[in-house]
């Protein structure tokens, strides 16, 4: 599974130097009971289980900061969309399905968001 | 046909682990010409060199060939060896079986090959060489020191202290460089200014040293003992002969608006400026990027008041010739520029500084007297955040690779300082690494902890937004395992520091090699730390990589132990393998003219014998073997085959191909 | 000069404006953007994982599209450019990709990333120039100061967006001088509105876009500009006090007098 991870996110979490300046600068912080130096340790130490397992997987915002601001090009936001998909290729495991939608719409929501969150959240 | 002696050389198991040393020497034994073969464990031993000494006087070997590691290591030991035992140097050979052979193959029948291949070839080549006598050059005794920092400084008093002139170089108005703009100096505290400014008028009043400030290197030529350079020294506008540095003019100049350099831009200075108040030599300058006179031609206030008639609005750029044994560089470091890190928002408020900068507003001869206020509205700061790594331990494309070394130790100091001047301030210092291998440095560290109580939190900032006066810091706690929200009120930033930019376009000049961050290289990372590889050019200081000043003033004075090393010799003996013309085959067409860098080749008009008992006179190249450094750059540029390098010349570079192709 | 261009999804139905006046502005300044026929939605996500294929084919159909025009690609929206650049930049890069996305498409030529993709702002900047631009304004809007909102996926990743410092851009706060307003330079700028969790978790988007807007107003904006539908959208409507947000065509038209009505 380890591997998995690395091949399909292409990050070598070994490049870490632990300094934590991605989750420094992750605007998603308080919503992630891992943060993005745990998942690049974690990923390192093979314990994808659990990741799988945490629902920050999906409020990770995307923005690309902590793939930035990385002194060392590590690229966590990669792994945890390579864990995300790891989860959401199994059967079943979709996390939105087109029955959610409906609820979520309102008036002025842009397409761009729902595409975006079925792109994100299944498969 | 020589007599030739293979010895290969085991280095413990760097060799012997991937070349089969017994085989290569037995197979070797077989080339001819070669008389003797053997392998030994370590061949640069007292007892290896000893076994190669009897080995030439018992076969009366005529060439030694030695299977071992880079000539770059041991050629000199082993020529020396064989040289005691009446072989000239020149007929000894290395064969690099290590770095070009065993250190790169995993394989044992692989390195075993291609070592009997590397022996082959030099086998080869022996049988063409021919012994060589090197001659001798005279050493100009007196030694040029590029910038005046605490390590041009240092290294330029310890060389005139034994009784060289010296000459320091120095691109500002005054020498003291980098560790002028510090207040005090870790690990004890002591005033920068204080150590410092006597340094500066011991080198100024020493009989032996030359002060050329507000001047910049432009040309250097020739070789180690026999340098010429070209010394531009920059129009200042003020004779220097004449100007008391009384500082009249620098208090009446109405130009009031120019950014203090040497405050980092915190003030403003005028147009007309003495650095600071201890400033060798104290002599006026004019910036004319900021003179009205210089630029509209109105003004001419500094000359109406300047009572000694000193300034000099014609003055223009003036040029020094002069000879020099050594070089030395001493180009120092700065800095690097912010503009890639601005999550930290320094170009977005004056409250986010640099630690130089820090430096300053702590300084008592600083912008503020000492007295640490916020630049944006000169309020006392309350709550100071540190960061450290600031474009440090980077990947490529991210900033520099390396460790700056010294900003955790410095930052340790600024933490320590806040809190004993101020203790009503909170103190946070964001590291990845605390890192204080040096005397008494990890003990004031933990100082600033245990005693000072600064708050230093393993974690980076990610991001400083400045809003409502207060800079809002977002922060990592690795260890508390939580993102921080600070709201400080003055951010600073421990900047990675890089070479000067002058360093690369010198380093050009003294043919000295650099690495690929601009530091110069040094002739052996841990035995010649103090020596570039380019002979007669020696490291002074942070231009061969991060320092404090402890070890800058080490290195310094160790750069000034080889200098005068090197001065203490009436004559040098030369490269014996230098260029030698065919005049029969030269055509006098001048390429190698152009290409050498020593100017060692000149033209000659010759009378030679043409037919029927004509003489043609011809234009033919001659080397002056005193000059010419054997680079072979002439070799390669002659277009018809003529010229040939001493020791390696096409035939016998040929015969090395030949025996690898074979 | 003729721009292939990629209006996507969103500038066909919610982010009308942004087309709408991008579009205007363009005759104005003398450019013509062409739309590809059949063109199809970027999927409003990069997708980061190396084996992604299916998801990047119709970045790619667009972009081979524009180098069988012989034209370079212009987008509006910041989500397609952000995916139709990385892509490209995938395809330039990653030989592995490259090939699988050849043996899909099945193009008559293959593709390998030759096509210029370009921000509308890019046009703006390095074809038009801000000098020139600002030459074209008849209705300056002299005096207005305008916060600019970047977000993300415009300038992350730097290396790979290649657009303007990602930690401190300017093209924004060029484009408002252009156009004779004032830019007010705000550290949350480039931080993330929250736009993507909008769906799932408002409270939060909530809180990231109050924050932008904080900072925004504390430095003095009177209005944001942006060039994503999905961040207006969310700086609209997830803000609890928030500021009036315009897409930066929008202001353009207007300066330029294709917009006649008064701000």
């Amino acid at each position: 599974m380890m591997e998995t991870i690395r091949r399909i996110s292409g990050v070598n979490p070994r490049k870490c130097m632990k300094c934590g300046k991605c989750t420094a600068s992750c605007p998603a912080y308080d919503e992630m009971e891992f943060h993005p130096h745990q998942f690049v340790d974690m990923v390192e130490t093979g314990r994808i289980e659990e990741l799988m397992q945490s629902k920050g997987i999906y409020t990770c915002l995307s923005c690309f900061a902590c793939v930035e601001r990385c002194p060392r090009s590590v690229e966590p936001a990669k792994l945890i969309e390579a864990v995300r998909l790891a989860v959401l290729r199994q059967q079943n495991e979709n996390h939105l399905t087109a029955n959610d939608i409906a609820e979520k719409l309102d008036p002025e929501l842009p397409q761009q968001a729902i595409t975006s969150a079925f792109r994100k959240y299944r498969k | 046909m020589q007599r030739i002696g293979v010895f290969v050389c085991w280095c413990g198991s760097n060799i012997a682990a991937t070349v089969d040393v017994e085989k290569v020497s037995q197979v070797l034994a077989q080339e001819p010409g070669v008389v003797f073969s053997t392998n030994y464990q370590y061949m640069c031993s007292q007892a290896g060199q000893e076994m190669i000494q009897e080995s030439i006087h018992k076969y009366q070997l005529t060439g030694v060939v030695i299977c071992s590691c880079s000539p770059r290591m041991h050629e000199a030991t082993f020529r020396k060896t064989c040289e005691k035992a009446g072989l000239n140097a020149h007929m000894v050979e290395i064969a690099n079986i290590r770095e070009q052979c065993s250190w790169i193959h995993k394989d044992m029948a692989t390195g075993t090959e291609k070592a009997v291949i590397l022996g082959r070839a030099a086998i080869a080549k022996v049988h063409l060489n021919a012994p060589l006598t090197a001659g001798q050059s005279p050493v100009k005794k007196r030694a040029l020191v590029i910038g005046g920092g605490i390590a041009g400084i240092q290294t330029a008093l310890d060389i005139a202290d034994a009784g060289f002139d010296v000459d320091i170089v120095e691109k500002q108005p005054t020498i003291g460089g980098k560790m002028t703009q510090i207040d005090k100096t870790f690990p004890t505290l002591d005033c920068a200014a204080c150590i410092l400014t006597p340094k500066m008028v011991d080198a100024a009043q020493h009989e032996k040293i030359h002060i050329y400030s507000y001047a910049e290197v432009e040309k250097v030529k020739g070789f180690v003992g026999n340098f010429q350079v070209t010394i531009k020294k920059k129009a200042r506008y003020v004779d220097e002969t004449k100007c008391t540095g009384c500082g009249l003019c620098t208090e009446k100049c109405p130009q009031k608006k120019v950014p203090n350099a040497f405050n980092l831009g915190l003030d403003n200075r005028r147009a007309i400026y003495i650095p600071f108040a201890q400033a060798v030599p104290k002599i006026a300058t004019i910036d004319a990027d900021y003179c009205t006179m210089l630029k509209s031609g109105k003004c001419g206030v500094c000359s109406k008041v300047c009572t000694a008639g000193a300034i000099d609005y014609k003055q223009t750029d003036t040029y020094i010739e002069e000879e020099y044994g050594a070089i030395v560089v001493a180009t120092g470091f700065n800095p690097i520029k912010l503009d890639k890190y601005d999550e930290f928002a320094y170009s977005q408020s004056p409250d986010v500084v640099t630690s130089l900068e820090f430096e300053r507003l702590m300084n008592a001869a600083g912008p503020t007297g000492g007295t640490l206020l916020r630049p944006s509205d000169g309020a006392h700061p309350h709550t100071i955040v540190f960061v450290q790594c600031v474009g440090s331990r980077c990947d490529d494309e991210k900033g520099k690779p390396y460790c700056s070394k010294i900003c955790c130790m410095y930052t340790a100091k600024h933490a320590m300082l806040c809190r004993e001047k101020y203790p009503d301030t909170d103190v946070y210092v964001f590291y990845i690494d605390v890192r204080t291998p040096g005397k008494n440095f990890d003990e004031f560290y933990r100082r600033a902890v245990e005693e000072y109580g600064v708050h230093y939190i393993k974690g980076m900032v990610g991001k400083v937004v400045p809003q409502d006066g207060k800079l809002k810091v977002q922060a990592s706690d690795l260890l508390g395992g939580s993102q921080l929200h600070i709201e400080a009120d003055m951010v600073v930033l421990a900047a990675a520091i890089e070479p000067d930019e002058t360093a690369r376009p010198l380093a050009t000049m003294l043919t000295a090699s650099m690495d690929t961050n601009d530091f110069f290289t040094e002739a052996h990372p841990k035995l010649r730390p103090v020596e570039s590889p380019t002979a007669g050019i020696f490291l002074s200081g942070a231009c061969q990589g991060p320092k404090d000043i402890p070890e800058t003033v080490a290195q310094a004075s160790a750069a000034a132990a080889k200098v005068i090393g090197l001065l203490c010799k009436d004559s040098l003996t030369c490269n014996p393998c230098t260029a030698q013309p065919d005049e029969l085959m030269c055509n006098g067409c001048s390429s190698c003219e152009k290409v050498c860098p020593y100017g060692a080749i000149t033209y000659a008009d010759k009378e030679f014998r043409g037919p029927n008992r004509t003489t043609l006179l011809r234009r033919v190249a001659q080397v002056n073997p005193a000059v010419c450094q054997g680079c072979g750059a002439c070799t390669v540029a002659c277009p018809s085959g003529a010229m040939d390098l001493k020791g390696f010349s096409n035939q016998q570079i040929m015969a090395e191909v030949d025996a690898i192709c074979r | 000069m003729t721009y292939s261009y990629f209006p996507g999804c969103t500038l066909r139905t919610k982010g009308k404006e942004l087309d709408q006046w991008g579009r205007a502005a363009a005759e104005v300044l003398g450019f013509a953007l062409e739309e590809p026929e059949n063109w199809q939605c970027c999927g409003a996500v990069y997708p980061m994982a190396k084996d992604e294929i299916a998801t990047r084919l119709s970045s790619v159909r667009v972009l081979a599209d524009a180098k069988a025009q012989g034209r370079e690609l212009v987008t509006l929206c910041s989500a397609c450019h952000h995916v139709i650049k990385r892509v490209n930049g995938d395809m330039q890069r990653d030989a592995d990709i490259c090939d699988k996305v050849n043996r899909y498409l099945k193009l008559d030529t293959p593709y390998a990333g030759e096509t210029n993709v370009l921000h509308y702002l890019e046009v703006l900047r390095d074809r038009i120039g801000f000098d020139a631009l600002k030459e074209k304004v008849v209705h300056p809007l002299t005096g207005v100061k305008i916060g600019a909102y970047y977000g993300c996926l415009l300038l992350r990743p730097g290396k790979e967006m290649g657009f303007d410092n990602p930690e401190n851009p300017r093209i924004l706060e060029d484009f408002i001088r252009a156009i004779g307003a004032e830019p007010v330079i705000y550290a949350r700028r480039n931080e993330c509105c929250g736009g993507y969790c909008t769906l799932e978790n408002k409270s939060y988007a909530t809180k990231q876009v109050d924050k932008i807007m904080d900072n925004a107003k504390a430095q003095g904006a009177q209005m944001l500009i942006t060039a994503c539908p999905l961040c207006m959208y969310n700086l609209k409507e997830n803000a609890t006090n928030g500021l009036d947000v315009k897409y930066f065509t929008e202001l353009l038209a207007q300066a330029l007098g294709v917009k006649e009505e008064a701000k």
